[in-house]
């Protein structure tokens, strides 16, 4: 069996003593091994063979290891994990080993999962193409001369090159979405509160949720089914759909929305797999309305560049080189230890996020920045609010470009702007998903769904009749 | 107009305890300026009407049980990472 066959199967495989988790385990070190030109993966968990073995022994001694049985799976390297380290892909985290593991790794681990490896990322997630690692930018799995998209870069570029099963990635602003669009994968993020996120750095804590990058919808109902739900560890969890998320059946007659916003400022043929796609749901018997919300143009995106980098700010505090992580060694006092470990520590990016945050936070600015954001935000959750009233999930594009050449973009602000189509669904929380659907120039172009929040049963339904519809199977040509 | 010039970016490194060259605060202030200038647009829409969203699920008061628990970390491994201990404490550099 190889790592690209559907979850389910693979640990069905090992469940029946039909093939061995450290066979697939094996299969995704050599991978990884193979592959290391890409940097997906920032290091590899050493005791995972070991896992895998001891898998295999309960599966010999009539125990049942569980739904993820043997199934290799990539975490990216802001969640905590005991047995390696984690960095966040930061200089300041780079000494960090967790005395914890964060509650989505047991879970997962729980049910028979293996963590195989940690994967890069913008360091702290600030970032849409990886280029701000502090460890060195990932490559795009379709062409190694282009970005994977960001901040989950390493962990879609894991997956489409198949190194893993599955990958766990972080979606704030769109983390998961858009590297999955760039990279041809199906990335997702669930409603706020959905997914515990006891045990991962934090980046923007009224905006930051856990979902899988997978190869098919499937996938992602099936890990989503064990990560959901309250943690005791985490207050801001809410309660999960009774049902299984991976047991809902293809839904008939959905009523959606196809929105102006999220397509109409890219190119012609960077739209053109959108429009297909509408074209094969309206024949398929599901209604699509255009409809437009002026307010998640740009004005989206600026409402999220004030309130993010503001809690940003905030969380980005407790790195003070005195309890964890890089210490200036030359420090005279404590003022230096946190000057000079904080420079030395941070990254561009990190320090730009820190400063605009203190900024529209400072006195004077607050009102005009902070809140004025916070009230905008009460506007596009209403507006949301209204459409669906008529519809079960919007259409859009998941990234205004395909994946561009690494270097590229120069200045922040053009980053910023690749956000553009994934930051409404974060400021609302609401759950969205990004599945594959055609090729511009050779590079893969994702379709976005998003739904009301804790409507995750409807919105995979409708990726997985999307995902029928449009039978995306084109496979990026690795070169090794 | 430029918002955020070079004293501006140092008084908010100050204020967030990042020790920049000046080099930093050179590039800092061109690109928090372009920054700050895109975001600013959000200042022309109307929000007589809409109140602060701080939370989005509505979620409030979760209450759990004010029990100890024993914590399954002990003090030695949570002390691993600092970089300076000393009898079961974190040692910090003098304050003055």
């Amino acid at each position: 069996m190889n790592l690209e066959q559907p979850i389910n199967e693979l640990a069905e495989a090992v469940r029946g003593g039909k093939v061995t988790a450290e066979s697939l385990v094996q299969q995704s070190l050599e991978s990884i091994k193979q592959l290391d030109s890409y940097h997906a993966v920032l290091e590899v968990n050493d005791v995972a063979l070991g896992r895998a073995k001891q898998i295999d022994a309960d599966v010999k001694a009539g125990k049942d290891p569980g739904r993820l049985a043997g199934v290799p799976f990539i975490a990216k390297d802001n969640f905590l994990t005991l047995s390696t380290h984690t960095t966040a892909a930061s200089n300041i985290l780079k000494p960090f080993r967790a005395p914890y593991q964060a509650t989505v790794i047991n879970k997962l681990e729980a049910e028979g999962a293996v963590l195989v490896a940690k994967a890069n990322l913008d360091a702290f997630g600030h970032g849409t193409s990886t280029e701000n690692s502090d460890f060195g930018p990932t490559k795009n799995a379709w062409d190694d001369s282009r970005v994977p998209g960001g901040s989950s870069g390493g962990p879609a570029t894991a997956v489409a090159l198949n190194l893993a099963s599955f990958a766990i990635g972080t979606d704030t602003g769109g983390s998961n979405r858009q590297p999955s669009a760039l990279s041809g994968v199906v990335g997702f993020k669930p409603t706020y509160g959905l997914v515990s996120r006891y045990g991962v750095v934090a980046m923007a804590s009224s905006f930051d949720t856990i979902g899988p990058i997978t190869r098919r919808v499937a996938d992602t109902a099936l890990v989503l089914d064990v990560i959901a739900g309250r943690d005791p560890m985490d207050a801001t969890t809410i309660e999960r759909a009774k049902s299984s998320y991976a047991e809902a059946g293809l839904v008939k007659g959905a009523k959606l929305a196809l929105v102006k916003e999220l397509y109409d400022r890219a190119a012609p043929e960077i739209q053109k797999p959108i429009h297909e796609a509408v074209v094969k749901l309206k024949a398929a018997g599901h209604t699509v309305d255009e409809v437009s919300l002026p307010i998640l143009n740009e004005l989206a995106l600026a409402c999220y560049y004030i309130l993010v980098p503001a809690e940003i700010s905030s969380n980005l505090e407790r790195y003070d080189g005195i309890k964890y992580g890089l210490s200036a060694p030359e420090a005279k006092n404590l003022s230096e230890t946190y000057d000079l470990s904080r420079d030395q520590g941070f990254g561009a990016e990190a320090k730009r996020r820190i400063l605009i945050g203190t900024y529209v936070l400072s006195s004077g600015y607050y009102d005009a920045y902070y809140k004025q954001a916070q009230k905008v935000r009460t506007l596009i959750i209403q507006e949301f609010g209204k459409l669906f009233e008529k519809y079960d999930a919007l259409v859009g594009l998941t990234a205004p470009t395909v994946a561009f050449k690494l270097g590229s973009h120069t200045d922040p602000l053009s980053l910023y702007l690749e956000d553009i189509m994934t930051v409404p669904a974060s400021l609302a929380g609401l759950p969205a998903i990004s599945l594959p659907v055609g090729l511009a120039d050779g590079l893969p172009i994702g379709l976005q769904l998003i739904a009301k929040q804790s409507d995750e049963s409807a919105l995979l339904n409708i990726a997985a009749a999307v995902e029928e519809l449009v039978s995306f199977n084109i496979k990026p040509e690795v070169r090794a | 107009m430029t918002k955020i010039s070079e004293t501006e970016v140092k008084r908010l490194a100050a204020l967030s305890r990042i020790g920049l060259s000046d080099a930093e605060v050179t590039k800092l202030a061109g690109e928090l300026d372009q920054i700050v200038g895109f975001v600013e647009k959000l200042q022309t829409v109307d929000v007589s009407t809409a109140e602060p969203t701080s939370q989005v699920t509505g979620l409030k008061d979760v209450w759990r049980e004010d029990e100890v628990k024993p914590s399954a970390i002990s003090q030695g491994e949570l002390l691993k990472n600092a970089p300076d201990t000393k009898d079961g404490f974190i040692k910090v550099r003098r304050v003055l």
